[in-house]
């Protein structure tokens, strides 16, 4: 078991999309949310994903062919 | 002494020991460092500032680090400078630069890495690492080197020789990353949850981000205890933009100047401009880019404090503003032109972002301002070499020199643009 912390980022288009719930279902992922935003203009969540790597893997890539962009929790860290 | 007390989650307030870790385990919100303001007072005073030494340390008080660890390259206290000519040009009565290109690696990077070694150092740690596209590796690298620590630093594999150089010269141990900017990032989150290295940005990065507070010090402290109408910053993960508010903050809550009303404006490059584009369509909720510009060292499209600074424009009324490539490269130029300051892009960002604030309106001709100017100009002479003064071009003869200079000054009379630079 391993856990990956991350930002999902949703596009107007996206955020009614029950993208999370389906992620956790479709995958043998659990999915943990600690906090999120949404307006009109874009979403976030900030969430864990447990399981196995291969398959955090695989559920990130689910998530990114939806159109989310998926980020490392700590934002860029290649800094100038 | 360092009056550090704790780490607080930004979001939930929750404490923690001051530990290398970043992120709340509750909420997953970042981690910044809390002081304890009361002892503070009163055994911090502009008396006590002023005896220390020319350097970013005359605040160790302040920073959340034993200052016995630290390694000192002579960073910081940099000149605060009155800008007349550039101010003219921009519309400004009175404007002045920070002027941190001249700190030991040519960029304001070593205050954050100052902190964030000298803390790494306390925590024990024997190694220290960081991944950048050029100013934040050649400051890890040269304060790594005085220290004698191991250092590992990660860089895109598309970089600029100079900035390949400018790191690898302290002879780290210098890892190439064949990939994209989105690969290094990946791999370098991973690395830094599976070696026991100090990863500057990463695992002790709420110690590291204070290191920018200073520029808030010395600003309040130079222009005789007190703090200015508005700043103009540039921005990348957001953090320095937030930081040099909360040192004016600090100042004020410890008695030492009045309290702020400092406008904070920030200024990014319209290719990689998350948080200046959120703030001009009203929301705190930024959308990452791909970044896409000359400022390199301002290229971060997912900015880990872009929330916070977006927040920082609106609790002091300040604002956003964007600059294209060919405005970074104008105003590089400009700020060479009046003020005899060479700048790397990211000095460029800033003075054409403060040119658009004064123009649109949002900072007023009578606001005292100041722009921070924070890298030097060698580290990217590719953005300007093209774009410079021609060399007259003569043999070893005065008649000729005098036939060429009487025909470039015969040029540069004409009108409208036809005269050689
Ligand atoms: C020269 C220069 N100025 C400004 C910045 C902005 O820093 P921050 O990430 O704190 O917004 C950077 C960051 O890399 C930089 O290299
Ligand atoms: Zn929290």
């Amino acid at each position: 078991m391993a856990s990956r912390r991350v930002r999902f980022t949703f596009e107007p288009e996206l955020v009614t999309e029950p993208v999370i719930y389906r992620v956790g279902h479709l995958y043998d992922v659990v999915t943990n949310i600690r906090m999120a935003d949404v307006d009109e203009r874009v979403g976030w969540v900030i969430l864990e994903l447990s399981g196995e790597p291969a398959e955090i893997d695989r559920a990130i890539a689910w998530a990114e062919q939806q159109g989310v962009r998926v980020d490392p929790l700590a934002g860029d860290v290649v800094e100038g | 002494m360092s009056f550090d007390r704790a780490l607080r989650c930004r979001e939930c307030g929750r404490e923690y020991p001051l530990a290398p870790i970043f992120s709340c385990e509750f909420c997953f919100g970042p981690l910044e460092v809390a002081y304890d303001y009361e002892a503070m007072r009163g055994r911090i005073t502009r008396e006590s500032i002023a005896a220390g030494p020319a350097t970013l340390w005359r605040y160790a008080d302040l920073l959340p680090c034993d200052a016995a660890y630290r390694v000192d390259i002579g960073t910081g206290f940099t000149p605060l400078q009155r800008a007349d000519r550039l101010a003219e040009a921009v519309g400004l009565r009175t404007l002045w630069l920070k002027n941190d290109t001249v700190n030991p690696t040519w960029s304001f990077k070593d205050r954050v890495v100052s902190v964030a070694i000298a803390r790494a150092r306390q925590f024990g740690f024997e190694a220290i690492a960081c991944a950048s596209t050029g100013n934040l590796a050649n400051s890890v690298c040269a304060h790594a080197a005085r220290s004698g620590m191991e250092v590992y630093v990660f860089i895109p594999d598309d970089l600029e020789h100079g900035k390949v150089v400018g790191s690898a010269v302290y002879h780290p141990t210098l890892v190439m990353v064949d990939g994209t900017y989105d690969d290094v990032n990946r791999l370098c989150t991973e690395l830094s949850q599976s070696y026991p290295w100090a990863f500057v940005n990463i695992n002790v990065r709420p110690y590291y981000a204070e290191g920018s507070r200073t520029l808030g010090f010395e600003v309040a402290e130079q222009l005789g205890w007190r703090a200015p109408g508005a700043c103009v910053v540039p921005m990348a993960s957001g953090s320095l933009f937030t930081k040099i508010r909360k040192g004016f903050s600090e100042f004020a809550e410890l008695g030492l100047i009045e309290e702020p009303a400092t406008r904070m404006f920030g200024a990014q490059a319209s290719g990689c401009s998350p948080i200046t584009t959120a703030h001009q369509a009203g929301t705190l909720n930024f959308v990452p880019q791909k970044p896409d510009t000359i400022a390199r060292s301002l290229a971060i499209g997912n900015p880990a404090d872009g929330y916070y600074a977006l927040k920082t424009m609106q609790e002091t009324g300040g604002g956003a503003e964007m600059a294209t490539d060919e405005e970074i490269v104008e105003g590089i130029k400009l700020l060479a032109e009046t003020e005899g300051i060479f700048s790397e892009t990211a000095g460029g960002v800033t003075v054409a972002c403060l040119r658009k604030l004064v123009e649109s309106g949002a900072i007023s001709p009578e606001e005292e301002t100041v722009a921070f100017i924070t890298g030097a100009g060698l580290k990217t002479v590719e953005a300007v070499s093209g774009d410079v003064a021609d060399p007259l071009r003569v043999p070893a003869r005065t008649e000729v020199f005098s036939e060429a200079l009487a025909e470039r000054r015969r040029a540069a009379a004409e009108p409208a643009g036809a005269g050689a630079r």
